[in-house]
């Protein structure tokens, strides 16, 4: 135990330090507005997301969240609005390890920017909302953190002022955002309407309360799953993610596929467990929620596919490829009807958390092509490797671990959430289809992937290329993303246990 | 801990490798690759175990370790040597040495990433056939890809991208039908299997078979695994109709790695077939040894004549490799202890023999920039000592005696005719004999037009003796070949005490 009592608010830790270290941002910024003092700002972000990222790791290796009399338990905060247990500080690990990536990464790429301070201030603040919405226990706090996560990461896509796809990029996400939040926003009126509680438990504990208003109660969940499409890029509103990511600067799109999408699938992983659980819900709508997210995730997972196979951009590829991904960890809850639901939620968690280097990884070789001038289309790429096989063999890294092939840190969360969908099938044949389709989409995938391999390693360049530049920034963030993808695999373990710990905080 | 020291060091070695400068690459590659080697003749002399390693034989240079447990099923990193594996795992260690020998030459741009990735793909081979736990040999085992494909992709012939890529997906479809197959017979055990331990697997087989999943009875799960595993090996093997990837991999790769290619990863998947289909599945084995003992004949038949038509000495040597490979599956399904014994020796023997067959191609073909048999004749006049090393090699090839060809398929013949379980066994392998009547046709065809008769080649640069390093790798292979003729027990001990086990496990 402690030496002395540590406040319950401060169980938050990891989110309020990120807040915290956005104020620090906006300080300079009232002291500074022009500041161009790159190594100043992206430091205080990167210290800020790590101090973040060590304080989650530290309770959680203290035992906050888990059971037992040497540990810490689950931490209650503000009367249950908020909740610190294994699953929240699990996502808050990702979002901050993503953050720091992103935040070193930066430093080169915003070398020309005049908005450094703003931009460092809202990924930040774009973290924090993140953050709070993994640990977020009641429909308001989840509303409040997601428009929190939301409105900076708007400004973000569209931060480059004088690039027309980066404004264009904005202003669509903004519309569809805004649209998905209005859903959101209902949905919640709605599930209040017929529960009349927004803290999670008392939805749950209010189901039978329903009554007659069941039909009410089930189309607020379908918004509920609206909202939650559009914060995973999940299929139907998936379709703004091409524009967005592609039009952002990259380590943006880095920023939002791979941090935001976590932050949506904890929101999920949380709501529908722990205010709809399955046997209650389903006595009160008549429907059993997973089928949607059994359908959801075939369609997400093959329409991503197919629709990056046939992309002519880089961006555009990695950011269907992402929706594609979408697919594979709606499988988490496309199982929960089953015994071994946890173990596949787990899986999928895992999944996450790979998914957060590798892929942020991915997005940052783009940033670092987009830094040295290189054109957007597979094409451009081809011939890197000669000028930069380093970066290039990391992207080769990333591009595999992307389709799951072995010996990367992608191939095991995939191997783990195949045999455990196979495993829960048992109980549910339909999820040898979801099995099925995930092999054949890996499968599928690894046609796009290795193309962009072939690109950098096996084609002649189309122009001649001066040296390339070896930005210190980027180049650290690259191979500390490659190293991870790899290390991961031999090092599995304790992320298995994390996840799987994570999972059984709010399942079963 | 000796295995993992050999695959630690080549791992390292690549990495070291990788970022060394082009101008050394070459020669540290060699030294470095000189430690695996040396290793693998220790363990070939320290060698203690006995029995098959997955029928409680005594392994040798065990080593067992906990990865991960999820779900009821643990993963662990499991290695161990046996009779079967340990001659191929000294097998891969000299031909990687000798690969990087005969690259000296040829390869003249980016060495660094060519030692790299050849001294890589040792150290996952050696894996493959140390591995005895399912998942650990799966990654190895996919791991053995991404190299080749650079390989083939980056420093390979004119149609080198069509080649890589096809032999990329070629290869991975057939893993990914293999892998279900193989999981969906590990759930279909049930309760009795609580890891993916190879031996605890092949037990569980043994003592009763799979009990049924979803609603597919036992024997129908095992004989469908059967199949899907057996059609995912056979395109490794490859065995006729899905060998039309080899020809393609074989002529656009460089020397080196159709030396890996025929030497060694064709041997992964009648390895995998011994491992796996004729360890773990006797029943399905004598149920369909007809049809498989079928193929093996048109594959060594078809393989032969498709051989005798080609005019590129590559594409003859490739081709002839199918026609080998299909003497191992007629040795592997005629189940006795020389039918088995002699295809593993053959596989040994093959690997020796092809990668000599193809160093003297590459050394001919580095000399005179041609390989068509139309083209050249009378190279004997040019370089004497390695054209004759390569006739010996190609009687090597045809069988002659005292040479291990002769050995390995004496073996097969011996084996496969008597066979009790093979039904019209004595037909089958008269069939087959008639093979060798081909390959000496095409073989000696070849030979009397290039190498015999008065020097003649239409060339503006002088065609001059081959370099001594090559001519000495030649010379040390066929030494070895040489050596497994005179004194097959050498190995053949060692690999009838591992086939035994498997022999009586049959019923036979």
């Amino acid at each position: 135990m402690a030496v002395f009592q540590l406040p319950e608010w401060a169980a938050l830790a990891p989110a309020l330090i990120l807040a915290g270290t956005a104020l620090v941002l906006f300080l300079f910024d009232s002291i500074n507005p022009r500041s161009t003092n790159r190594s100043l700002l992206a430091g205080t972000a990167v210290a800020g997301s790590l101090a973040s990222l060590a304080v989650a790791v530290w309770f959680t290796a203290a035992g906050v969240g888990a059971t037992g009399i040497e540990n810490y338990g689950v931490v209650d905060v503000m009367n249950g609005q908020f909740i610190v247990d294994r699953l929240a500080l699990y996502f808050m690990i990702i979002i901050s390890i993503v953050t720091a990536l992103v935040a070193v990464a930066s430093y080169d790429y915003l070398r020309d920017h005049t908005y450094q301070a703003e931009y460092y201030s809202l990924v930040v603040l774009a973290a924090t909302g993140m953050s709070m919405i993994a640990a977020s226990n009641s429909l308001v706090t989840i509303f409040i953190a997601l428009e929190l996560t939301s409105l900076p990461s708007y400004a973000l896509v569209a931060i480059l002022k004088d690039n027309r796809g980066s404004v264009e990029a904005g202003l669509k996400y903004f519309l569809i955002g805004a649209l998905s939040s209005a859903i959101f926003v209902y949905g919640i009126s709605l599930v209040y309407g017929a529960t009349g509680s927004l803290q999670l438990e008392a939805v749950a504990a209010n189901l039978g309360a329903a009554g007659e208003m069941g039909g009410l109660l089930g189309l607020g969940i379908l918004m509920l799953i609206g909202g939650v499409a559009f914060k995973t890029a999940s299929v139907p509103f998936h379709f703004w993610a091409p524009e967005a990511y592609e039009g952002a600067p990259a380590p943006i799109s880095a920023f939002l596929s791979s941090a935001s999408k976590a932050a949506g699938f904890v929101l999920a992983f949380r709501v529908f467990t722990t205010a709809f659980p399955l046997e209650a819900t389903t006595a009160v709508i008549n429907v059993d929620w997973t089928w949607i997210f059994v359908v959801l995730a075939i369609i997400t997972m093959t329409l991503g596919n197919f629709a990056a196979a046939t992309q002519e951009h880089v961006k555009r590829m990695l950011a269907y490829s992402s929706i594609g991904h979408a697919g594979y960890v709606l499988i988490g809850l496309a199982a929960l009807s089953t015994e071994a639901g946890d173990l596949v939620m787990g899986a999928a968690m895992m999944h996450l958390l790979v998914y957060g280097f590798m892929n942020t990884g991915a997005f940052l070789f783009v940033a670092l092509a987009e830094y040295w001038g290189v054109g957007p289309t597979f094409e451009d790429y081809n011939g890197l490797s000669k000028q930069a096989p380093f970066a290039s063999a990391a992207m080769a890294v990333f591009m595999f671990s992307l389709a799951g092939v072995p010996p990367f840190g992608g191939f095991w969360s995939k191997y783990l959430l195949y045999t455990e969908t196979v495993n829960a099938a048992a109980d549910n044949t339909v999820l040898l289809v979801l099995a099925a389709a995930l092999v054949v989409n890996s499968a599928l995938s690894l046609y796009y992937y290795s193309r962009l391999v072939k690109a950098l390693w096996i084609e002649e360049p189309i122009l001649d290329r001066d040296r390339l530049a070896q930005p210190t920034g980027l180049y650290a963030a690259i191979i500390a993303a490659a190293v991870m993808t790899v290390v991961i695999l031999p090092a599995f373990d304790p992320i298995a246990t994390a996840a799987l710990e994570a999972a059984a905080a709010v399942v079963g | 801990m000796m295995i993992e020291i050999l695959i630690a060091v080549a791992l390292v070695g690549a990495l070291v490798t990788f970022v060394a400068p082009n101008r050394i690459a070459g020669k540290l590659a060699f030294a470095i690759s000189l430690v695996p080697t040396a290793l693998s003749l220790w363990l070939f002399a320290a060698f203690d175990g006995s029995g098959n390693a997955l029928l409680d034989g005594e392994l040798a240079f065990e080593s067992q370790a906990a990865w991960l447990e999820i779900g009821g099923y643990s993963i662990s990193w499991f290695v161990g040597l046996d009779g079967i594996s340990l001659p191929l795992v000294v097998l891969t260690a000299i031909l990687c040495t000798l690969a990087i020998v005969s690259s000296w030459t040829p390869i003249d741009e980016r060495e660094s990433q060519f030692y790299g990735l050849i001294l890589f793909i040792e150290a996952m081979l050696i894996g493959v056939f140390s591995a005895l736990d399912f998942f650990l040999w799966f990654v190895f085992w996919e791991a053995v890809l991404i190299p080749m494909y650079l390989l083939i992709g980056i420093w390979g012939g004119p149609r080198r991208k069509y080649a890589a890529i096809k032999f990329f997906v070629y290869t991975n479809v057939a893993s990914l039908v293999m892998f279900g197959s193989f999981v969906s017979l590990v759930f279909g055990l049930g309760d009795s299997v609580t890891s993916f331990g190879l031996p605890e697997i092949a037990t569980a087989m043994l003592a009763g078979g799979p009990e049924g999943f979803f609603g597919l009875s036992g024997t129908t799960l095992a004989s469908l695994a059967f199949i899907g595993m057996f059609l995912g090996f056979a395109v490794k093997v490859p065995v006729v109709p899905f060998h039309t990837w080899l020809p393609d991999a074989h002529v656009e790769a460089p020397t080196p790695a159709s030396i890996l290619l025929a030497g060694v990863l064709l041997k992964m998947g009648t390895y995998a077939l011994l491992r796996f289909n004729f360890t773990m599945f006797p029943e399905q084995v004598e149920a369909y040894a007809v049809p498989i003992a079928a193929i093996a004949v048109i594959s060594v038949i078809y393989g032969a004549m498709l051989a005798l038509a080609q005019t590129d000495l590559k594409r003859i040597v490739a081709y002839s490799s199918v026609s080998s490979m299909g003497y191992v599956i007629l040795g592997l399904v005629a189940y006795t202890q020389f039918g088995v014994g002699g295809a593993t020796f053959q596989m040994v023997s093959h690997g020796l023999i092809s990668g000599l067959m193809f160093m003297s191609v590459g050394v001919i073909y580095n000399a005179t920039h041609t390989r068509m048999v139309t083209d050249m004749s009378g190279m004997a006049d040019r370089m004497p000592i390695a054209v004759g090393v390569l006739i010996a090699g190609a009687f090597g090839y045809m069988g002659l005696p005292l040479m291990s060809g002769f050995a390995a398929e004496y073996f097969i013949f011996f084996g496969s005719f008597g066979s009790e379980l093979l039904a019209y066994s004595a037909l089958f392998t008269s069939l087959a004999m008639f093979g060798i009547v081909i390959v000496a046709g095409y073989l000696l065809f070849a030979l009397q037009r290039t190498v015999f008769g008065p020097y003649n080649l239409e060339t503006d640069y002088e065609v001059s003796r081959a370099p001594v390093h090559d001519v000495a790798s030649m010379i040390v292979l066929l030494g070895l070949i040489i050596t497994l003729g005179v004194a097959p027990d050498l190995i053949f001990t060692m690999i009838t005490d591992a086939i035994d086990p498997i022999i009586q496990g049959g019923g036979l």
